[in-house]
């Protein structure tokens, strides 16, 4: 048995915590790129951090191998679970979910965090704007993704287990994100439909979709608002966790208090 | 046994391996030169032209973005030498149809070549190198899926006379395939695969396929072929014939040691030349996260010495054939041994900056002095069989 039961699909992963729901979905490293900041929003929230299929311990599903696939997944959990008043948070590939779920509806969603998210296009030139992990050299990678390359955990200081881990998330990012390379052409035209509060956090040194993507990005989503960490790249929340938590705890206060 | 003359038509001209991260994919095509590369063309079609002239058979393949095989089209030279050429078998091992977009345009080629060549042509398919994946930006995950669906696709197109057909599959979507020209030979083109897997060659044994080993040394040649030879007696219930078994290595014949040596060292252009940056040879999903992680584990590949550039290592092997006429004769009548029979030798006997006249020479002498002892080979066993 999964951690989460939706229609059949088993999903692994973390259920933990008291109070408003929080749906945290992982970007293309895996759920373990979440890292501490799960243990500290569960002081204040119920998360649920699902395993997308192929990640971590979650098995592949043949018929779910876009990231549309995903948000109907998700769409069909939230029901499966009767969540209301939901914050969805979504951290780069997740981000991209994220605004899957929310154009298509935002019945169980109160409001919405996009962390760093893919998912769109926001110049139009055909030399695309989000940096292509899987073509890049692996000794670029650290300094795409982070604001301290050192942080970055290489395979040469992994032991089998966390490779194969590592390898999973690989082969599973690229079965959603291929083609078109991670973004949905038609998502940026959409986002005009998510009419929950927004918030948008991003790193200062993300390489992987600059901040100037992520005022794009904002500006698309009405109301919407970005937050910039500094010393932080593509993933603010592993580099800043503490002033993370605490624009995530800030913007959904209303959910808080209200318990 | 039949044999082939193979080459990649390689640009040899570059600078320095230090000099570049990697010769495929993103190796910067300023390096190459058209007019030397317009000569270089012509030398190597003179060389198939010539083994065709000899009675040896020709093979082609294909790559993308690399100096090491300047043949992104292998509908290019397959309809050259279908016209240029008389006798020989033109094998095309292969095309990559798990990469293709449009299957029906290979259905296509491929017809129009065996129809020239006046049904000369061998159609072999391949999945494909994983530095293939991101010239064709195919997706590396549901690869082998899409190859399969994409060969049972072609070969309808190939045999189905009654006009349209539909094809709704999981990945191809055509309402109206209906190819013309059909092939000559019938039902269509023999069918080829490379392969280094025994699951993918027991695959082919239910096909009745020809397999071909690709530098896969005697030992793992002869457990390939003998996974296929095994699942074939189950299957269809009887001895899978000889002509169904090919293998691909490199050779070089001279009338002295010296000169021949000379030669095979020129082959190991081949083995030598390929700098790969890591993010093409390993594409997340083209092996499963098991395999990649023992891959990367075990430092690189588990191919181990098959891929060492050194001589005396791939003669050992049995990848590297080079000598005397006798000498060669006598090393591939051992190989056939050893793999338990084949019924195609298929030999890369140009490689880098080898020349029109190195080359020649060697088509010259396996036609002439090494062949009639190969054809001795297989006629003893099919005597051997009846």
């Amino acid at each position: 048995m999964g951690v989460f039961d939706c229609r059949g699909v088993e999903l692994d992963g973390i259920r933990t915590g008291d109070g408003p729901p929080l749906l945290m979905l992982h970007g293309a490293g895996g759920p373990g790129s979440l890292g501490p900041a799960i243990a500290k929003l569960a002081d204040q929230f119920e998360v649920l951090a699902p395993h997308h299929p192929g990640f971590g311990g979650s098995p592949t599903v043949d018929e779910i191998s876009s990231v549309d696939d995903l948000s109907y997944l998700y769409l069909d959990l939230l029901d499966e679970l009767d969540l209301s008043g939901v914050t969805l948070m979504g951290f780069s590939m997740g981000g991209w979910t994220a605004c899957e779920i929310a154009v298509k509806s935002t019945a169980r969603v109160a409001r919405l965090i996009l962390v760093d998210p893919v998912g769109i296009r926001v110049d139009g030139r055909p030399d695309c704007e989000i940096a292509d992990i899987f073509n890049v050299h692996p000794s670029k990678m650290p300094e795409l993704v982070f604001h301290d390359p050192s942080l970055a955990v290489l395979p040469a200081d992994m032991n089998e287990e966390q490779q194969l881990l590592a390898e999973q998330a690989k082969v599973a990012a690229v079965r959603y994100t291929w083609e078109p390379y991670m973004h949905n052409p038609k998502l940026r035209g959409r986002l005009h439909r998510i009419d929950v509060p927004t918030l948008l956090i991003w790193g200062a040194s993300d390489g992987i979709v600059t901040v100037a993507y992520g005022e794009e990005y904002t500006s698309s989503i009405p109301g919407a608002r970005m937050v910039v960490i500094d010393k932080a790249g593509h993933q603010p929340h592993l580099e800043q966790t503490d002033r993370f938590v605490s624009e995530v705890l800030t913007f959904a206060q209303p959910a808080l208090a209200a318990e | 046994m039949l044999l082939y003359h193979f080459s990649e038509a390689a640009y040899p001209h570059l600078p320095n391996e230090d000099h570049y991260s990697s010769i495929r994919v993103e190796l910067p095509n300023e390096i190459y030169d058209p007019e030397i590369g317009a000569k270089l063309y012509r030398e190597r079609l003179d060389e198939w032209c010539l083994a065709d002239e000899l009675g040896l058979n020709i093979m082609l393949n294909e790559h993308h973005q690399t100096a090491t095989c300047v043949v992104p089209s292998i509908a290019v030279f397959g309809g050259i030498l279908a016209r240029e050429t008389k006798k020989a078998r033109i094998l095309q091992l292969g095309n990559p149809v798990g990469n293709r977009r449009d299957p029906i345009r290979v259905a296509e080629e491929t017809a129009m070549v065996d129809v020239i060549s006046g049904g000369r042509l061998d159609c072999g398919f391949v999945r494909g190198v994983p530095y293939e994946i991101a010239p064709a930006n195919a997706n590396p995950v549901g690869q082998s899926a899409r190859m399969w669906e994409a060969i049972d696709l072609i070969v309808k197109a190939w045999t189905t006379h009654d006009g349209p057909f539909r094809w709704e599959g999981p990945n191809f979507h055509y309402r109206s395939v209906n190819v013309w020209p059909r092939p000559l030979q019938s039902p269509h083109p023999p069918l080829w695969m490379p392969t280094f897997s025994a699951s993918t060659a027991r695959e082919l044994a239910r096909r009745k396929w020809v397999i071909a080993t690709m530098s896969a040394g005697f030992k793992r040649t002869r457990e390939i072929f003998d996974a296929y030879r095994e699942e074939y007696r189950n299957v269809h219930g009887a001895e899978a014939p000889m002509d169904r078994f090919a293998f691909l290595g490199l050779g070089y014949v001279a009338d002295n040691d010296t000169d021949a040596r000379k030669g095979a060292e020129g082959l190991m252009w081949y083995l030598q030349t390929n700098k790969v940056a890591p993010q093409y040879g390993a594409p997340p999903g083209y092996v499963s996260p098991k395999q990649a992680v023992a891959m990367r584990m075990a430092g690189s590949h588990d191919l181990g010495d098959l891929r060492k550039p050194d001589v005396d290592v791939q003669t050992a092997l049995g990848n590297l054939y080079w000598g005397t006429p006798d000498k060669v004769a006598a090393q591939t009548a051992k190989f056939h041994e050893q793999v338990g029979g084949l019924g195609h030798l298929l030999l890369m006997g140009q490689a880098g900056g080898m020349s029109y006249a190195s080359t020649a020479s060697h088509l010259k002498l396996l036609a002439q002095e090494v062949s009639p002892h190969l054809e001795e080979l297989g006629r003893a066993e099919a005597h051997a069989a009846e």
